[in-house]
């Protein structure tokens, strides 16, 4: 079991952090490239004043009439990623492995907040999952890779909710935990996961062709 | 509402797509397709494509999805799925029977209107991924014959409706000569070099709304200005290629349109109320050429009214009496952001002004845009259907009290016009420069 933890939290650690800093250089990188030989366009366009007042307008809930639309989703999904990120970042458990490691530490959220904000994950991926199944555009729209995308989100949040309340086999679990989030972040940029890297890039291009030459709102 | 929406997509016969897709064979259908990703498809369409989360929030956004009671196949993320993502997918090994429903799915199932774009969280630009599968039908020679006719206009006359040289002179002599009956000393000035305006249109007004060409003659003569028209090919600011993927035609057409304004000198072009005409000339077809903007400034009517009144060169004479209404085309408010002077011209020249609801930038489309009413007849009642959310729209306005509905564009007139016809609406539809030729104090 040692020999596993030390398999998993250190070179599976740095595989992970490799291929998650490595992937998104590559698909930035990639796309920049493909973008200055087959869309020229992309970079003559593109208005950093636009994109920004694009991206402002999505990033904040109740901004765009679609989110005014979808109150609920809109509650849903922001709770969702917010906490998706704060967790990991600002967890004791994950800072002090940190603080061991590189001597590096920062802000942290409680632990009765972090409990609480792994549990708004888990619960919205459920509400995801159910959507996903009983609305019928949504349905349409999915296919297998969109289930197992969800359960790559929500394994290391459920595992490590396991691990913190010392369920039982909180020690494996503990292992699958942190293999279940080298997974996740390994993904990001090799799946539809790399919204998270190309959000800014899309609605900044939408947001400076509607803002710099149509003079209209994307919100 | 009456008129049945049915949710059913039985293929509509169409002898451009039947006869096209009957000619292919798998290998072919791989090559083009490849060839095209290969050589065009970049950036855009790779990130758009992967990074779609498929969470179906663009569904709403969408008139053909909200008219068919929100059947996804009308999505605009749902029909990506059914063209694009599965080309990508399978790299090209589809077959003519998947082509056929792509291309009808693309060219008559879209306006391309950019509404979702609006509504897509990540911005994606669908209307372009429409448009990509509209170029590769292009290649593989399956579009549909009536748009496909046109296009073929465009590249033997380079015009869009077959006008033939002499009968584009003599049809602007006939309404010159009209004119003088209203105005003796009028003119409509051909190939007058050094003039300050280069007025096109599409070719649909020489054909069959001759009298627009009137309208705007006598607002250029009240106004005082100097203008003119070309008289040799370029006259014509339409473009349906753009819409079927033929977009090396869309640069020769822009070119031509281009040239002849250069070749009169003029300082600005001003184009009559045509919507995708202004999205070729302005955004797509200087792109086409090289020109990151148009290399002349070029105006909408919409914009050119509001100078002309904003800057008294046109009094109003008797404001228009009905209450009106205001239908923001898609090229002209999401493609330009005219919205808010094509009311300031509104009410200048109109009494009563009612908004409908959803308006400006989130108004729903006419149907009839991005090329579909140019599919012609086999798809005229599939796109009525695919509009009843407009009509819907449009009945609430009427409640409200508004009984003319101004619309600055040709194609937006068609398909408003369809709508009206079979939902039972009893409206009018007209254009702004209807509004403002009878409204203003002419000068005789």
């Amino acid at each position: 079991m040692h020999n596993i933890y030390s398999l998993v939290s250190g070179p599976l650690a740095w595989v992970s952090f490799i291929l998650f800093v490595g992937g998104c250089l590559y698909r930035l990188t990639s796309m920049a490239v493909v973008a200055g030989e087959k869309d020229s366009m992309v970079y003559a366009y593109m208005s950093f004043r636009y994109a920004l007042r694009s991206i402002f307008h999505w990033i904040i809930p109740f901004l765009s009439t679609n989110t005014k639309k979808h109150p609920f989703f809109t509650v849903i999904s922001f709770a969702f990623h917010i906490s998706l990120l704060a967790v990991p970042l600002f967890l004791i458990a994950h800072i002090i492995l940190i603080k061991e490691s590189w001597n590096i530490s920062w802000w942290f959220l409680p632990d009765t907040i972090a409990d609480f904000l792994t549990l708004v994950v888990i619960a919205c991926c459920i509400y995801f999952l159910v959507r996903r199944i009983i609305r019928p555009e949504v349905k349409f729209l999915t296919s297998f890779s969109d289930y197992l995308l969800l359960a790559l989100i929500a394994a290391p949040f459920i595992t490590g909710f396991w691990t913190y309340h010392q369920f039982a086999g909180h020690k494996i679990m503990g292992i699958i935990h942190i293999l279940c989030g080298e997974i996740m972040l390994a993904a990001i940029p090799f799946t539809r996961l790399s919204h998270m890297i190309f959000f800014v890039f899309t609605r900044g291009y939408t947001g400076s062709e509607f803002g710099a030459v149509r003079h209209a709102r994307d919100w | 509402m009456s008129g049945p929406v049915t949710n059913t997509v039985e293929p509509v016969p169409d002898e451009g797509i039947i006869q096209g897709a009957s000619k292919l064979t798998p290998e072919k259908i791989e090559r083009v397709i490849n060839k095209v990703l290969e050589s065009e498809a970049g950036a855009r369409l790779k990130t758009y494509v992967d990074t779609c989360v498929h969470c179906g929030l663009c569904s709403e956004a969408c008139h053909f999805y909200l008219s068919h009671d929100h059947d996804p196949k009308f999505s605009p993320a749902g029909k990506v799925k059914q063209t694009i993502q599965e080309i990508l997918k399978k790299k090209g090994r589809v077959d003519a029977d998947f082509i056929k429903r792509a291309a009808e799915i693309a060219a008559t199932e879209c306006n391309i209107c950019r509404r979702c774009s609006m509504y897509c969280p990540f911005g994606i630009d669908i209307g372009y991924l429409m448009l990509t599968v509209r170029r590769i039908c292009h290649f593989l020679g399956v579009t549909p014959r009536y748009i496909q006719d046109t296009a073929h206009s465009h590249s033997a006359t380079m015009n869009q409706m077959w006008v033939r040289d002499d009968e584009w002179i003599d049809t602007l002599m006939w309404q010159e000569d009209d004119a003088r009956r209203e105005i003796p000393d009028l003119r409509i000035p051909l190939e007058k070099e050094g003039a300050d305006i280069f007025y096109s249109v599409i070719g649909p007004e020489p054909k069959f709304q001759a009298q627009l060409i009137y309208q705007a003659a006598v607002i250029m003569h009240t106004a005082g200005l100097n203008w003119t028209m070309s008289a040799t090919p370029g006259w014509d600011n339409s473009d349906m290629c753009m819409y079927t993927g033929d977009f090396e035609m869309t640069a020769r057409l822009k070119k031509t349109h281009f040239e002849a304004a250069s070749r009169l000198k003029v300082k600005k072009i001003v184009m009559g109320e045509c919507g995708h005409a202004f999205r070729s000339v302005y955004d797509v077809g200087n792109r086409a050429l090289g020109w990151k903007m148009p290399p002349i400034p070029v105006i909408h009517a919409i914009e050119f009214y509001y100078e002309l009144i904003k800057g008294g060169k046109l009094k109003i004479a008797r404001k228009y009496s009905k209450p009106v209404t205001f239908h923001d085309p898609c090229n002209m408010v999401r493609g330009r952001g005219l919205h808010e002077i094509g009311r300031y011209v509104t009410k200048a020249t109109c009494e009563k002004f009612i908004e409908m609801e959803p308006n400006r930038e989130h108004n729903y489309c006419c149907g009839a845009g991005g090329g579909v009413v140019n599919c012609g007849p086999p798809y005229k009642m599939k796109r009525i259907e695919s509009s009843k959310v407009k009509a819907e729209q449009l009945l609430a306005v009427k409640a409200k009290g508004a009984k003319t509905i101004i619309a600055p564009c040709h194609n937006c007139h068609s398909g408003l016009e369809d709508l009206i016809r079979h939902y039972k609406l009893d409206m009018d539809v007209k254009f702004l420069g209807d509004i403002v030729y009878e409204t203003i104090e002419k000068k005789k």
